[in-house]
């Protein structure tokens, strides 16, 4: 299943840098396959997967580089580890589309005898996970790992990860900020969703956060921000900008400020669709604000 | 019986460390990460060595765990040190999602194991550590006797594919392991034969069940004393053709008796051979602070225990 063609998406031609209309498109698509995968199976977390869309189809279609296939060590080529595991749908859709796996296979999300999990594994063998996560809060000490073999392999490619923002209230996550400072781990560059939500209500409210980016600048990181994470250009621009500062002795995060659920109106400034799936009339207004461009898989 | 002969009391931790040493010298992709236990963990020749490929995480074991599932995607084998407790209990669920689950070639080694820890008591002596690590689905286990035992485990370990649990201890002990036998995971160890009955034993009651043979040869009981050195995959078949000869089995362990070798050993024999059994262990009771002789006393984990043990089971025999 791993050989695949890569890039179906743009014509095979991975040289070719898309269009911002073309992976705007297929933002737009990846919100379909979130939605639909979720309503299949009355099951699953569609609101950080919209809100994450435009980073994950920007990193994996723009910013990223990637080897065709995939093998676990992925020695010459950025890696990305997603520490959030629940929003899953987002990242299947984009691992497909970008050829990882059969687009056909998003139909068995979360069905049983499934390599595409309730939450992201390497269990199954599903090309482009490389760690299982869903127990929130370890994705940054793994990608800490890999960036410390990059370094040891002399490979210089970039670690990518993604974490929620209130995942950031497991206490592993400052364990592993405080080493990858410390150890001056430059070659990582985490992105916090900052979507102000979680399970039981706005993270300031469950646990206030507070001032996310003092505390990663206390800490000794280099932090900027993405004021506008549902901006496909603001954040090209944003991870082009965190790719130009690594090597310099400090790991980079990216605060990204995104809406939970965004692309579906209903879904969106609430934390009630973190976890839950549209019912048949819900998903026909979802699909409507979401008109199919590349083709329903 | 055949006599086993200790070549010098040392301790089992320092066999990891003279096992790290050579595997610095000998395997590139081994690479060691420690939570500020060092000198405990006996690796400053590791870190002497090889600088590059040592990794210090400060007091943070959860984190250390991700780190070295990280690492393996890359290529590296990397072996974590702290004591058993921290390996363990304090980071469970990092190990069985981002190790366990993920299948990531990671060996966590653990010192200071059980009861003989000593002095700083409960909170420091884990007994609970094989059970934790042995229900993790893909978890070898391993809990070597001795110094040389040690030694030769931690470098076979880095060429086993999938994720170890490698349990020693503080305390100096006899060492009676050949220097250069070779370490052969999963495959029992058969000390003494023996025909009355069967002690199986692991880590540092195998010395001592080697001690309650020869007393008992002496009362013309006949013990076969087998070394468990894998908890899992456990050797299966070591133990149900040894009780098929002597009928009845002692299982010896510096554990509590739920969760470790004994419970294994139990389930094997209730599958396959019934048989009467008698379960040298700690008694669900947490340790505290002595010393490792009378701790050992105390909780009923030396020879006297064993050998105890064999007379009550002797009674139990069809």
């Amino acid at each position: 299943m791993c050989k695949q063609k890569f890039a179906t998406t743009f014509g095979g031609n991975l040289k070719k840098m898309p269009q911002l209309k073309e992976l705007q498109d297929l933002a737009t698509q990846v919100r379909r396959d979130i939605v639909r995968m979720v309503h299949k199976v009355n099951s699953g977390h569609p609101g950080g997967s919209l809100g994450c869309t435009e980073f994950f189809v920007a990193l994996y279609n723009e910013i990223m580089e990637l080897k065709e296939g995939f093998d676990m060590n992925g020695i010459g080529e950025d890696l990305f580890f997603l520490s959030n595991g629940h929003i899953s749908p987002v990242y299947y859709s984009v691992l497909a589309r970008r050829g990882y796996f059969p687009l056909e296979e998003l139909n068995t999300f979360r069905l049983i005898d499934s390599r595409l999990q309730g939450h992201p594994t390497t269990h199954e063998g599903l090309p482009g996970v490389r760690i299982a996560s869903g127990s929130l809060g370890q994705g940054m000490s793994v990608a800490i790992g890999a960036a410390l073999a990059k370094k040891l392999n002399n490979d210089p490619h970039i670690i990518y990860s993604l974490h929620g923002d209130g995942e950031l209230q497991e206490g592993q996550n400052w364990e592993a900020i405080m080493f990858a400072a410390g150890k001056k781990v430059d070659n990582l560059i985490a992105t916090v969703d900052r979507n102000g939500q979680q399970i039981d209500g706005a993270t300031e409210d469950v646990m206030p956060l507070g001032d996310v980016r003092t505390k990663f600048e206390a800490f000794g990181w280099d932090v900027m921000e993405i004021e506008n994470g549902n901006d496909l250009e603001a954040v090209i621009a944003g991870l082009k900008e965190a790719k130009s500062r690594t090597g310099k002795g400090k790991p980079v995060c990216i605060i990204m400020t995104t809406v939970m659920g965004h692309g579906v109106d209903f879904m969106m400034h609430t934390h009630a669709w973190h976890g839950k799936a549209p019912n048949d009339e819900q998903l026909e207004v979802a699909l409507a604000q979401n008109p199919e461009t590349l083709g329903d898989y | 019986m055949k006599k086993y002969i200790d070549q010098g009391k040392n301790d089992t931790r320092s066999g990891y460390g003279a096992g790290m040493t050579e595997l610095g010298r000998t395997n590139p992709k081994v690479v060691a990460l420690c939570a500020d236990l060092v000198g405990s963990l006996k690796i400053q020749e590791f870190i002497d060595e090889n600088p590059e490929r040592f990794f210090q995480v400060g007091i943070a074991e959860a984190n250390m765990m991700g780190i070295a599932a990280g690492l393996t995607i890359g290529g590296y084998i990397p072996f974590t040190g702290t004591f058993a407790n921290f390996s363990t209990g304090r980071v469970y669920d990092q190990i069985r999602q981002s190790i366990a689950y993920s299948g990531k070639n990671v060996k966590i080694c653990a010192s200071h194991a059980g009861v003989t820890l000593g002095e700083d008591g409960a909170t420091h002596q884990i007994l609970e550590d094989i059970g934790l690590m042995k229900m993790l689905p893909g978890m070898t286990v391993i809990n070597p006797c001795d110094f040389n035992q040690t030694k030769a485990a931690t470098i076979a370990i880095a060429e086993h594919q999938g994720p170890v649990y490698l349990r020693f201890g503080r305390p100096k002990v006899a060492n009676f392991t050949p220097a250069d036998q070779k370490f052969e995971i999963g495959k029992a160890l058969m000390l003494n034969e023996g025909t009355d009955v069967t002690i199986v034993a692991t880590g540092h009651l195998v010395w001592e069940s080697l001690i309650a043979a020869e007393n008992l040869e002496n009362q013309g009981i006949s013990a076969e004393v087998i070394n468990i050195h894998t908890i899992k995959p456990l050797d299966e078949e070591a133990i149900i053709k040894s009780v098929k000869k002597t009928g009845c089995v002692v299982s010896a362990e510096e554990h509590n008796f739920l969760g470790g070798l004994g419970e294994s050993v139990a389930r094997t024999l209730a599958i396959h051979h019934p048989t009467p059994q008698a379960f040298v262990a700690t008694q669900d009771t947490f340790g505290e602070s002595g010393t490792p002789a009378q701790l050992m006393e105390k909780y009923g984990l030396n020879n006297k225990a064993i050998e105890k043990a064999v007379l009550e089971v002797l009674e139990k025999k069809a």
